[in-house]
């Protein structure tokens, strides 16, 4: 297996870019990450004045709306430490569209070059720290979806095989046809409901099919798609945000 | 053919879907690719032969031409459908034939030459075993490499039923024979012969074609008079390069290191020669392809060499077959092909039917990259006027942090009393269960203070 980055010292501050998507639909997950970022001995700085990082916009070929969206959050990192991102599509935004989105002679090419230099996802980021102690030897079986994103465009795959791998208590299990899209696309889903439909109805399919306790994955979009479709279908499990998992292994049981 | 209405994708899954038949393509493929690494020293160097012949384009085919004139083929240009309909009907009348046996060539379909053939009188047979299949049942090519990918043996088995005058039998073997046969008896009797052309070598003037069935080798040597078509992007510069690149096209394309047959193709029969066709002829079609060399970044489209590996990999194509795409050229690469045809109306919809996934340019063997034209093509359409405001909108709203914050915290305690219907998406899945308070009303609620005590909560 590719290592995917070398492991560091932990550093003593990061900047957590929540995403709309987390702030929105997954902020208890959100409030996991941090909480694990925490227990690192992290100083967690969230920049209050953060909403989306453009990304439906540009997808949806609205390029100047996604530019003035994505230039206001290029100022809320001054400080020269991580941006870990909570979700994974956002972070594949970060790091491969900023810098084509303010290409020179923008006036903000420089800086985004650095906020994209220092975004990271969150499990990547994990992946780039020494192992973390699990406080919860429970046996948990779970699948992972991975999204497309981030095979293509980050390394959250890999990180995450080698941060879940350090736990035995963790069996990890694969789905038929991991590598394929759930269907979501953003507006696609909404533009072409029936064949989104096809494509979330296998996914879910194939995810159940494991028998896993838990269905996680590092990306809320999906998650959000997956598990609309396990909530009509009235499935009994729901996907989580990875953090969620996490979060239980490092800190152990939720008393409240 | 132009100003027409626009060419939609339609929100149709195919039941039962092609995953089966796909996978079967793509485990094939795998295994010719075993390692990525390999996998990509060899996609470098194929993209990079593919961008050096195109970056010369304009000089690269007027060498090919020469090439080909020494050796005898006698070479067209058309710059539309028409003028290569036109051209390929001309030479028909002059070889008074009245059926052509047709090798697979998906620029003949880009041109519906059959059509136009038939419209005047004349029979177009197609000799590739899946073209049979679906000019039996008056369809056209659902996948550029296995046009009948679509039909089930038993569909075949009705096919043959009742066109043939043959028992219905589902006994693929069988089926196969009967196909063929009927096919020996075109062969023998066709006066002019079509074909594709996979590469032209500029140099040596050389037509390249590769399949698996004989029958480009029978259609392009049995008639007397052999007709090559294809478009202006398939020259390169060296007879040299075809090699390193047909290995990636079969591999990617049906997963076999090489196909049956590889026919090199040089110019009509010399005197001292018994068999081969008496006139070769080479129509290079253009049909907007010029236009696209001039388009800085979609240019890349014409990197393509034809293998299908994007469509045997996109979840979409799978869903829903390739007739749902209404082109000649379906999948992910007829998505950022189609729009530059000016053969075809606009299909406005088509760089949108994608999720981005990319799960197409991954296996690209000439690596195009087929996500960020997708959004190039998205990026330089103008959206509908409902939509740009609905950008316009959302712009101010996260542009403006604090309505993003109290709209927000609105939205969230008014949603469990909302009505749970959006559109396309509730029809398939729940609404969205939403947080009760944002990560951000949570954040600005702690405490203010440092590092956490590092401690379980």
């Amino acid at each position: 297996m590719k290592q995917t980055s070398k492991q560091a010292a932990i550093p003593a501050d990061v900047y957590v870019f929540g995403t709309c998507i987390v702030d929105v639909a997954f902020a208890d997950a959100g409030m996991d990450a941090i909480a694990v970022l925490e227990s690192m001995g992290i100083r967690v700085h969230y920049p209050e004045q953060q909403t989306c990082c453009g990304q439906p916009a540009m997808t949806s070929g609205a390029t100047e709306q996604a530019r003035a969206v994505a230039r206001a959050q290029l100022r809320l990192f001054p400080e020269p430490w991580p941006i870990v991102v909570l979700s994974g599509s956002c972070t594949g935004m970060f790091r491969h569209h900023y810098t084509q989105l303010f290409a020179a002679p923008d006036p903000d090419h420089g800086l985004a070059i650095d906020v994209s230099s220092r975004a990271v996802e969150w499990m990547e980021f994990l992946a780039s720290c020494p192992p973390l102690v699990s406080r919860n030897a429970t046996p948990v079986k779970v699948v992972v979806h991975t999204a497309c994103s981030a095979q293509r465009e980050t390394n959250t795959r890999t990180a995450t095989e080698s941060v879940l791998g350090h736990w035995e208590q963790v069996q990890v299990v694969t789905a038929d046809h991991a590598t394929e899209c759930c269907g979501f696309g953003g507006t696609f889903s909404v533009r072409y409901p029936d064949i989104s439909n096809a494509m979330v109805t296998d996914k879910c399919d194939a995810l159940l099919a494991t028998q896993a306790e838990r269905i996680v994955s590092s990306d809320c979009a999906c998650l959000m798609n997956i598990n609309g479709k396990l909530a009509k279908r009235q499935d009994a499990l729901q996907g989580e945000h990875i953090a969620t998992l996490v979060r239980d292994i490092v800190l152990g049981d939720r008393h409240d | 053919m132009t100003e027409a209405t626009p060419i939609r994708i339609l929100d149709n899954p195919r039941e039962p879907s092609f995953r089966p038949a796909m996978d079967y393509l793509i485990d094939k493929r795998a295994q010719q690719f075993p390692d990525s690494d390999d996998f990509e020293r060899l996609r470098v160097q194929s993209k990079q032969l593919k961008q050096a012949a195109l970056s010369n384009l304009p000089a690269l085919l007027e060498q090919a031409e020469a090439a080909m004139v020494a050796n005898g083929i006698q070479v067209h240009w058309a710059e539309t459908i028409e003028e290569a309909q036109a051209t390929i009907h001309q030479i028909m009348l002059d070889t008074q034939a009245t059926t052509m046996v047709k090798g697979k060539s998906m620029v003949s379909e880009e041109i519906y030459l059959n059509h136009h053939l038939e419209a005047h009188g004349l029979r177009a047979v197609e000799t590739d075993m899946g073209e049979f299949i679906v000019q039996l049942a008056g369809e056209t090519p659902s996948h550029i490499i296995m046009p009948a990918i679509h039909k089930s043996k038993e569909d075949i088995a009705a096919l043959f039923q009742a066109h043939l005058d043959v028992p219905y039998t589902l006994d693929v073997d069988e089926l196969i024979a009967i196909g063929r046969e009927q096919l020996r008896t075109e062969f023998e009797q066709a006066g002019i012969g079509l074909s594709g052309v996979n590469f032209i070598a500029a140099d040596t003037g050389t037509l390249c074609l590769v399949e698996n069935e004989g029958n480009g080798r029978l259609s392009t040597t049995a008639p007397d008079v052999h007709v090559a078509i294809t478009g202006i992007e398939k020259v390169v510069a060296h007879l040299a390069d075809v090699p390193k690149l047909i290995r990636v096209l079969t591999r990617s394309a049906t997963g076999q290191p090489i196909t049956t047959y590889v026919n090199w193709i040089h110019g009509p029969r010399k005197p001292e020669e018994r068999d081969g066709p008496r006139a070769v002829h080479l129509v290079l079609l253009d049909n907007g392809r010029s236009q696209l060399y001039q388009k800085e970044r979609q240019q890349e489209s014409l990197q393509c060499i034809r293998c299908g590996a994007c469509m045997n990999h996109c979840p979409v194509y799978t869903r829903i077959g390739g007739h749902a795409y209404n082109t000649t050229y379906p999948g992910p690469i007829g998505k950022i092909l189609s729009p530059h045809l000016t053969s075809l109306p606009d299909t406005p919809d088509h760089p949108k039917a994608s999720t981005l996934c990319g799960a197409c340019h991954t296996v690209c063997p000439v690596g195009i990259p087929i996500t960020d034209l997708l959004l190039d093509h998205r990026a330089q359409a103008t959206l509908p006027r409902r939509e740009q405001w609905i950008w316009r909108f959302w712009s101010m709203f996260n542009r403006h942090p604090r309505v993003y914050r109290m709209s927000l915290g609105l939205m969230l305690r008014l949603y469990p009393l909302l009505p749970k219907w959006l559109g396309g998406w509730t029809r398939h899945r729940a609404a969205p269960a939403l947080s009760h308070q944002s990560l951000g009303q949570k954040m600005a609620a702690r405490p203010k203070k440092g590092v956490q005590s590092g401690a379980a909560s």
